[in-house]
């Protein structure tokens, strides 16, 4: 069974840790559809989510998934807090575990400091999102719903779609889904791909027509305007000419193609609105996909002894 | 098989006729208990109370010749020891696809032992809804319960030490029908 102190990132597990994961969540879900949406499992475990970035759907569902489990949540809202005193990540995280939090859930700008916060705190950590890095759980609720919806993930051909270099969940998709030996295709414009993305063992695509001629899903990344240095793309406008998913372009990939989006979405930039509405879509889904990630997440760090206990 | 690891054979108290016979003595109890099976519905505690409750299912429909609903219950997320576990347990599908609202319901499961099994059903089954009322069967009753709770329906009453084992085999899970007492060394 899985078991670590954190998980910062999906690079470093096996794909028999992130099966064993999503079975686990296959039973949360049953759980949110239940009339008492809550069991005792978790019950005098405490979780604080810690977000220096904002966030819709990763912070509420985390919130949502600690409370389902019975775990006591608390939110950190950063711009009230002594961060905005210049009070240091380690000294926040140390604070935190000084009330006696079990679980930190963090995201951050920087790639690299839920490891930060890892190594210096004895609470479980979960990476939430850490600059152009990872974000696993999004990649585990992708992974989940793509199975869910297609079976099994070895054979799929899966087509990520937009701005690869600045999208965390691009790369936690591309290390989960290469883990099952599916084939990741990435496509966007040549100012938008990472150098030497192709030593993760994708096929690269500059044509968006050929990038999803026959795939099995299409995942469309949104296009982060707030992290587009001047010069990357001559406009919003041309991106969606050119990379923008419409229904034309959907008609090249799988008839029973799954079209997929992290959130939040730019419609008419990255993603025509008819598509989102289509039958191929799964974006709903992947939230409520999300809370039973999560849970289960939280299921396999927390229950059990403190996290710490088991690692020293 | 159960986990004999340590164990070495006792004795086999129950073979698979004695088995069917006790089976079909509780289901004719159920339903004279029940006085019918009216909102009846049988749900078995995993993992061998799954194929104990499917059973006493049948022979409910054959004596009576209508079949009652037969849900699943995992208790995983209700335990009781989560938290002195090095190791999370993997957790299991709860399949329950009826409403238990107002209806009579039979918890089944192959050994009743300390009760914190039961106990934990209980919880899980609350979270599902509200019985009528919850009876429970259980195959084989071995004594030390370490909380006030009692079965309603007793395949065979087996007096154990502690340091015994009751290995209750079903076809379905283990190819063979059997109770055994194994003993730890």
């Amino acid at each position: 069974m899985w078991r670590t102190k954190d998980l910062l990132g999906l690079e470093e597990h096996s794909a028999d840790e992130i099966l064993s994961i999503l079975d686990t969540a296959e039973v949360m879900k049953d759980i949110i559809y239940r009339d008492i949406k809550k069991v005792p499992t978790l019950r005098g475990k405490s979780m604080v989510t810690l977000f220096y970035e904002n966030s819709t759907r990763t912070r509420s569902s985390f919130e949502m998934a600690g409370k389902y489990l019975s775990a006591d949540t608390s939110n950190l809202a950063i711009a009230n807090s002594s961060v905005a005193k210049g009070e240091s990540l380690i000294d926040t995280g140390r604070t935190l575990e000084a009330m006696g939090t079990d679980l930190i859930v963090i995201r951050h700008s920087a790639a690299g400091a839920p490891h930060l916060l890892a190594k210096n705190v004895k609470s479980g950590v979960v990476n939430a999102g850490d600059g152009m890095h990872e974000h696993p759980t999004q990649g585990l609720l992708d992974l989940f719903t793509m199975r869910q919806k297609k079976g099994n993930l070895a054979n799929l051909k899966v087509a990520i779609l937009g701005d690869i270099m600045h999208s965390r969940v691009a790369r936690s998709n591309i290390w989960g889904l290469s883990k099952f030996g599916a084939e990741v295709r990435v496509v966007g414009p040549s100012t938008l791909m990472p150098p030497e993305v192709e030593k993760m063992g994708v096929k690269q695509y500059y044509n968006i027509e050929k990038a999803l001629a026959g795939v099995d899903v299409v995942n469309v990344l949104r296009l982060q305007k707030e992290r587009q240095k001047k010069g990357l793309l001559p406009s919003l406008r041309e991106y969606s000419q050119l990379f923008g998913l419409t229904n034309e372009r959907m008609a090249l990939a799988k008839e029973d193609v799954l079209v997929m989006h992290p959130g939040p979405m730019n419609r008419g930039v990255e993603i025509m609105t008819d598509v989102y509405e289509s039958t191929h879509s799964s974006i709903d889904e992947q939230v409520t996909n999300g809370v039973a990630i999560r849970m289960a997440i939280l299921y396999l760090m927390l229950g059990g002894k403190s996290a710490y206990e088991n690692i020293n | 098989m159960a986990d004999l690891k340590d164990t070495v054979f006792k004795a086999r108290v129950l073979d698979a006729e004695m088995m069917r016979r006790a089976l079909t003595r509780i289901a004719h109890e159920i339903i004279e208990k029940n006085t019918g099976i009216d909102d009846l519905a049988v749900i078995g505690i995993r993992r061998r109370g799954v194929p104990l409750a499917e059973r006493l299912a049948a022979i409910i429909k054959e004596i009576e010749g209508v079949s009652v609903p037969v849900g699943i219950l995992d208790i995983t997320l209700y335990r009781d020891d989560l938290t002195t576990l090095a190791v999370q347990p993997i957790v299991h599908k709860t399949e329950v696809p009826f409403s238990i609202n107002n209806k009579k319901i039979i918890l089944v499961d192959d050994v009743l032992y300390t009760g914190r099994t039961v106990r934990a059903a209980l919880d899980a089954l609350v979270d599902l809804g509200r019985p009528k009322l919850t009876q429970l069967a259980i195959l084989i009753d071995r004594g030390h319960r370490e909380l006030p709770i009692r079965a309603d329906f007793v395949g065979k009453n087996i007096p154990t030490s502690r340091k015994e084992l009751i290995a209750v085999n079903v076809e379905e899970i283990d190819g063979m029908d059997n109770v055994e007492i194994h003993e730890f060394v």
